[in-house]
């Protein structure tokens, strides 16, 4: 393995890290430990020391980017994911974040409206009381997490496709991109064909009662074709985009498309 | 150059030694090397929600998190499926499957283990399996079968919701891929062990003879 030569010669390797952790953004932070904590195990593997953990990096998240194809490829828009009986929901269904249940979004359900941007023709935003009169589904589905874990629950709300086809969306467009509430800023990107397939849903209830907070009060888009971190709740806008915008855990190195 | 020229009767000689073809010896240790990424970094992935009342040691895993880990496992996964299809169905084709790994007669299976444990299991020509490694190699085979496809119904429980169907449905599929992990993990400590105790064998997966 080629070693980097040092950017300035004489200074301590160690020092240079130290400090510049200390300057990076939060996610970049994360990024570089992770990539950091991984050269143990390598060195181990390999039993050379692997200082070039960049290059390994960068292969990763090139594999990572052919697999978002991939998976594009062989998704089906018709492939629907198996549904539950009643008796199979799992009690308690559980709170799940990058934070306590004491620091999730409190959205005050009355001065909440959604906002919807891009490529759109009708960007006027919504109240949550013009949006529960659309029509509405339930679907039992089962939740998978990017841990591993499940659990099936009850969602009930308006298939997206149906509102994107009412605001008059560019269903054209490659993502539609969603805002949410939470601390720290999460988004997430999701592709069109899943935005548009038949289960992917704008849901308002959980088990028959109004969203609670835990659950993404007032608006979760779920996704049953997608890992746990790509059903955004706490909703606040959602774009219909061509660029490519990011999320918040896909920028930390989640794969992007993460479909099931 | 006398030294050159050789007779046909060395030759037949030469290649009647080959005990693991070239072929054998390349996706062998492609398979090694794939089945360790994908072990280390599985484990990551599991400490994210194990499955039992233990978490494997960090220094042991791959990935310095779950989002590096599971990097690691999909990009290894490429590396072990080609090359593991690429194993099966040559194994099959040239019928080296046929020829090494069978028959497998409960007999003589016992016979080997018996003879294995009390030291009396002879290793004088490798280019024949008793029946204990018989047994490990086609096992083993099963189980990377098993490992691939449980995995797959997890990565893609919706798109291939009947392969999830066939190990009865998600949560058992996972159940199903730690205990394949389990088994690839057993052989490989018996496997390593036993290529120590005969190092030729070692040699021939090397050098092929």
């Amino acid at each position: 393995m080629a070693k980097r030569p040092f950017l300035i010669p004489g200074v301590d390797r160690r020092l240079l890290i130290k400090d510049s952790i200390k300057i990076m953004p939060d996610v970049t932070r994360r990024r570089f430990i992770a990539g950091g904590a991984s050269l143990g195990a390598l060195t181990l593997l390999t039993g050379c020391d692997v200082v070039d953990s960049s290059s390994a990096d960068a292969l990763l998240t090139k594999i990572s980017k052919f697999n978002d194809a991939v998976q594009d490829f062989i998704f089906n828009p018709d492939a629907l994911a198996p549904t539950f009986p009643e008796s199979a929901i799992t009690k308690p269904f559980p709170f799940n974040a990058y934070y306590d249940l004491d620091d999730a979004p409190d959205v005050d359900g009355d001065a909440w409206k959604l906002e919807v941007r891009g490529l759109v023709d009708d960007k006027k935003s919504w109240t949550l009381p013009e949006l529960t009169k659309l029509p509405q589904f339930t679907q039992i589905t089962r939740h998978i997490c990017v841990e591993g874990w499940s659990a099936i629950g009850s969602w009930t709300g308006t298939p997206l496709r149906d509102f994107l086809k009412l605001v008059g969306a560019d269903t054209r467009a490659k993502y539609v991109w969603f805002q949410c509430a939470d601390k720290d800023g999460y988004n997430s990107p999701l592709d069109m064909r899943t935005a548009l397939h038949p289960q992917t849903q704008m849901t308002f209830k959980y088990a028959g009662e109004t969203l609670p907070r835990a659950y993404g009060f007032p608006m979760k888009i779920r996704v049953p074709t997608k890992l746990g971190f790509k059903n955004p709740k706490y909703v606040m806008s959602m774009e219909v985009t061509n660029d490519y915008k990011g999320g918040y855990w896909e920028d930390q190195g989640y794969n992007s498309y993460s479909g099931s | 150059m006398s030294s050159l020229t050789v007779t046909d009767q060395h030759i037949s000689a030469t290649k009647a030694k080959v005990i693991q073809p070239a072929w054998v010896r390349v996706m062998h240790w492609t398979n090694a090397v794939a089945m360790i990424l994908m072990i280390l970094s599985g484990w990551q992935i599991y400490n994210a929600s194990p499955l039992f009342n233990f978490s494997f040691p960090r220094d042991y895993t791959l990935g310095g998190w779950l989002g590096g880990g599971l990097l690691w496992h999909f990009a290894a996964m490429w590396l072990l499926m080609i090359n593991g299809l690429a194993y099966l169905v040559t194994g099959f084709v040239s019928g080296r499957f046929r020829k090494k790994l069978l028959p497998i007669t409960p007999s003589g299976v016992l016979h080997d283990v018996r003879a294995a444990l009390t030291f009396k299991l002879g290793h004088d020509d490798l280019s024949v399996y008793n029946y204990v490694q018989r047994t490990l190699y086609a096992g083993i085979i099963v189980v990377g079968v098993l490992i691939v496809l449980s995995g797959l119904s997890m990565w893609k429980p919706v798109q291939l919701h009947w392969l999830v169907t066939l190990f009865g449905d998600y949560p058992t599929a996972r159940y199903v891929h730690f205990f394949c992990m389990a088994a690839i993990c057993a052989f490989l400590v018996i496997h390593v062990l036993l290529a120590l105790l005969v190092p030729k064998s070692l040699r021939a997966m090397i050098i092929g003879r």
